[in-house]
C-alpha cells in the first residue's frame, strides 16, 4: 500500500498516530508468523525426528532438537532394508514423466482440434467431454482396474500410465489458451503455405507455453501424490509408486517404535518435490493460481 | 505478435483465477454455442477439408477416453444395478436395487456421510475463514509478504501420505510424541490422537483430521484469494478512507463481496475436497480408517474403497456392484454440489 499523506493538529497527535500504526504493523506480523510456524512445525518435526536415535524418539518428553544428531536412519532407508523406497522413487519418476509426455501430446493435440480446426461434431464431442468432468474418479477406478486385468496389465508401468494419459481438464485449460491467439496469425501462416501442424508447432505451442508448463507442473505434482489407482494396479512390490511404498514400509506395526526411520523415508520423498518448488517457484505458484485443480 | 504477448501471457500471478474458474467457462461455452452460429456457413465448407487432421489430432485423447472415461462411467452405472455381477467372469446375473439398498441399510455408510459432514461444517468454513483473515493480512504488509508467500505455499509440494504420517507422528499416542508431550507439560494426560493399536476417541481423530486439513488445504486457499484481492480495484479501498470506514467494515462490505467469486470457487472444491478425502485418512489411521475394530473415521470416498479394496484384494468378486452404487450415490451428491455452484454463479456472486 502506499504511503499515506495525512495531517495532524499536533506533533503530538502525529507522534500517537505514528506509534498506533506501529503497534498495528507488530501485530499483523506476529499473527503471521504464527500463521507460518503452524505451517512450518510439521517440516520442522520430520527434519528432527528424522535425525533422531530410537533411544531420543522414545524419550519423554519429546525433545525439540536432536541432542546427538545421527544420519544413521537415512542410511538405512539408502542401504538398510527400506532400501526399496529408492525403487519406488525411480518408478514414480518414470511414472511421472511419461505420463506428463502423453498428457501433454494428447492434450495439445486434442486442444488445437478443438479451437482452430472444424469439423463435424466439435461441439457434441466437446461438451462430452466437459460433462465428464462432474464425475467423479471412483466411477471409473473399478471398471479401469477389470480392464487393465483384462489386459494382463497388472504390475506393469503401462498401467500406471495409459488410463491417466490425457484429461478433459487440461484439453479445456489449453483450448482457452489457443483461443486467445489472434485468427489474423493463423492466415498469415496459411497464406505463407504453412501446414495446420507446422502452424501448431511454430506459433500456437510457443505462445501457449506457460500453459503448458502449467500442465507439466501440475501433472508431475499430480503424479507424486497419485496413491489410489498405483495401489490397486501395483500389488507386486517391485512395481509401487511412492505414497503406496511409504504406507507399506511403514504401516504394518509390527510394534517397534519406527517414526525416526519414517520420517528419514519421507524427508527422502518430499524432497524432490520441494527442491523443484524452490527452482520454479514463480511457475508452479502461478501455474496453480491460474487452474486452480486439487479440490 | 509482440504486443499481444503482453497481454496473454501475465508474468506475475494474475487475477484471473476468477476467469479461470472453469465451472464459468463451462457455462459460458454453453452459451456461445447457443449465440454463436455466425459461422456455421464457413464451418460447413471446412469442416470437410479439417476432417482428417481433427481425427488425427483427437485420436490419441479420445481413444483413452474412451476406454478409461467414457467405456467405465456406462459400466459402473449398470454395473450398480446387477448386485451379483462378478468381474472375473463378467457375468452380469440378476437386475435389482439390492446393491442400492445395501447400501442405505448400511450403518457405515450413514457413519460415512456422517463424518463426511462433520467435516464439511467444521473444516470448511473453519480454512476458509483463516484462509481469509491471512490473506488479508498478508496483502496488508509489503516487507516479507513474499517470504510469507512463499511459507504457506509450501504445503501444497507435499506429498498427502508422507505428510499424513508426519502428521501421524506428531500427534502420535504415545507420551513422547510432540503434542502428547506438550499435553503433558501443563499437566493433561494423553490422548490417543492417531495410529492403529488404540482406541481412538471421536472427538480426538476428527480434530486431527481438521488440523490436517486446515494445514494442507491453506496453501490453495491462501493464493487464489491474493490474487483475487490484488485484482480488486484500489479505488473501493481509497473510497472507503476517505470515508474514514472501519476496517471491519471495510473487510465486511467490500473485501468479501469483492472476493465472492473466489469464496465461493473455494467452497465448492473443498466440499467436494471432503467427500473425497481418503488418502490422509489413510495416512493418519491405516487402511481400516480406524481402530482395526470398525471404520470410525470413515469418508463417503473411503467407503467406496472399502469394498473395491475388498475385491481386488481378492475377496468377493460380487462386492463390485455395491461400490458400484456407492460410487454413484457420490456422484449424485457431488452433481448436486456443482449444479448448486452453476446456479449460485449465476444469480448471487456479482459486484
Amino acid at each position: 500500500m502506499e504511503k499515506e499523506e495525512l495531517y495532524f493538529a499536533s506533533e503530538k497527535q502525529a507522534k500517537r498516530y505514528e506509534v498506533i500504526r506501529i503497534v498495528k504493523l507488530c501485530l499483523v506480523y506476529f499473527a503471521l508468523s504464527v500463521a507460518a510456524l503452524f505451517t512450518l512445525v510439521p517440516f520442522y518435526w520430520m527434519l528432527a525426528t528424522s535425525f533422531k536415535t530410537l533411544d531420543e524418539v522414545i524419550r519423554v518428553p519429546a525433545t525439540f532438537i536432536p541432542q546427538n544428531p545421527t544420519i544413521d536412519n537415512y542410511l538405512d532407508v539408502f542401504n538398510g532394508r527400506n532400501s526399496i523406497l529408492i525403487r519406488y522413487i525411480g518408478n514414480t519418476l518414470l511414472v511421472g514423466v511419461f505420463t506428463t509426455i502423453l498428457v501433454v501430446v494428447t492434450t495439445v493435440l486434442a486442444a488445437f482440434a478443438f479451437s482452430r480446426l472444424d469439423f463435424k461434431g466439435k461441439n457434441v464431442i466437446f461438451s462430452l467431454l466437459l460433462a465428464t468432468m462432474m464425475v467423479p474418479g471412483e466411477m471409473m477406478i473399478m471398471t479401469n482396474f477389470t480392464t487393465v486385468a483384462d489386459l494382463n496389465w497388472l504390475n506393469t508401468y503401462q498401467a500406471l500410465i495409459v488410463p491417466f494419459g490425457t484429461s478433459v481438464f487440461y484439453i479445456f485449460f489449453l483450448r482457452q489458451n489457443f483461443m486467445q491467439i489472434p485468427d489474423e496469425l493463423y492466415y498469415a501462416a496459411k497464406v505463407d503455405g504453412n501446414s495446420d501442424f507446422k502452424y501448431l508447432w511454430k506459433v500456437m505451442i510457443p505462445i501457449a507455453r506457460p500453459a503448458i508448463i502449467t500442465v507439466v507442473i501440475l501433472e508431475m505434482i499430480g503424479s507424486w501424490n497419485a496413491y489410489i489407482w498405483p495401489r490397486t494396479v501395483s500389488q507386486n512390490s517391485e512395481m509401487k509408486l511412492v505414497t503406496d511404498g511409504l504406507l507399506s514400509l511403514f504401516q504394518s506395526d509390527t510394534g517397534g517404535e519406527t517414526s525416526h526411520i519414517m520420517m528419514a523415508a519421507t524427508t527422502v520423498v518430499s524432497l524432490p518435490l520441494l527442491i523443484a518448488f524452490v527452482c520454479f517457484k514463480k511457475y508452479i505458484m502461478r501455474g496453480v493460481a491460474r487452474s486452480g485443480i486439487k479440490g | 505478435m509482440s504486443e499481444f504477448n503482453k497481454t496473454e501471457m501475465p508474468t506475475e500471478i494474475d487475477n484471473e483465477v476468477e476467469k479461470e474458474n472453469f465451472f464459468i467457462k463451462i457455462k459460458n461455452f454453453f452459451v456461445s454455442k447457443v449465440s454463436n452460429k455466425k459461422s456455421q456457413k464457413n464451418q460447413m465448407l471446412e469442416w470437410k477439408k479439417d476432417g482428417w487432421k481433427a481425427i488425427v489430432s483427437l485420436a490419441p485423447a479420445l481413444l483413452i477416453l474412451l476406454v478409461f472415461t467414457f467405456y467405465p462411467i456406462i459400466k459402473t452405472f449398470i454395473v450398480s444395478f446387477f448386485p451379483s455381477y462378478n468381474y472375473q467372469t463378467d457375468a452380469f446375473g440378476q437386475f435389482g436395487f439390492d446393491s442400492y439398498a445395501t447400501v442405505l441399510q448400511d450403518t457405515t455408510f450413514w457413519r460415512a456421510m456422517g463424518n463426511t459432514a462433520l467435516m464439511v461444517i467444521v473444516s470448511v468454513p473453519l480454512s476458509i475463514i483463516i484462509a481469509l483473515l491471512i490473506t488479508v493480512l498478508l496483502n496488508s504488509i509489503k516487507r516479507l509478504q513474499g517470504v510469507y508467500q512463499v511459507i504457506f505455499f509450501l504445503p501444497y509440494v507435499t506429498n498427502g501420505i508422507a505428510f499424513g504420517l508426519v502428521f501421524a507422528t506428531i500427534f502420535s499416542p504415545m507420551d513422547y510424541g510432540l503434542i502428547n508431550s506438550l499435553l503433558n507439560l501443563v499437566g493433561i494426560s494423553s490422548v490417543h490422537w492417531t495410529g492403529t493399536a488404540y482406541t481412538i476417541p471421536y472427538w480426538a481423530g476428527i480434530f486431527v483430521i481438521t488440523v490436517y486439513a486446515i494445514w494442507n488445504g491453506l496453501a490453495f486457499k491462501i493464493l487464489v484469494f491474493l490474487s483475487g484481492l490484488q485484482g480488486i480495484d484500489k479505488q473501493y479501498y481509497q473510497a472507503a478512507q476517505v470515508d474514514a470506514t472501519p476496517k471491519w467494515r471495510v473487510f465486511t462490505k467490500i473485501t468479501v463481496p469483492l472476493l465472492s467469486p473466489m469464496i465461493l470457487y473455494i467452497t465448492i472444491t473443498s466440499l467436494i475436497g471432503a467427500f473425497k478425502s481418503y488418502s490422509s485418512i489413510v495416512a493418519l489411521f491405516g487402511e481400516d480408517m480406524g481402530n482395526g475394530l470398525d471404520e470410525t473415521f470413515i469418508t463417503a470416498v473411503g467407503y467406496i474403497y472399502k469394498y473395491f479394496n475388498s475385491v481386488t484384494s481378492g475377496g468377493n468378486a460380487e462386492l463390485l456392484s455395491v461400490a458400484s452404487a456407492a460410487a454413484l450415490i457420490l456422484f449424485v451428491f457431488i452433481m448436486i454440489i456443482t449444479l448448486f455452484q452453476m446456479w449460485a454463479n449465476k444469480r448471487k456472486v456479482h459486484y
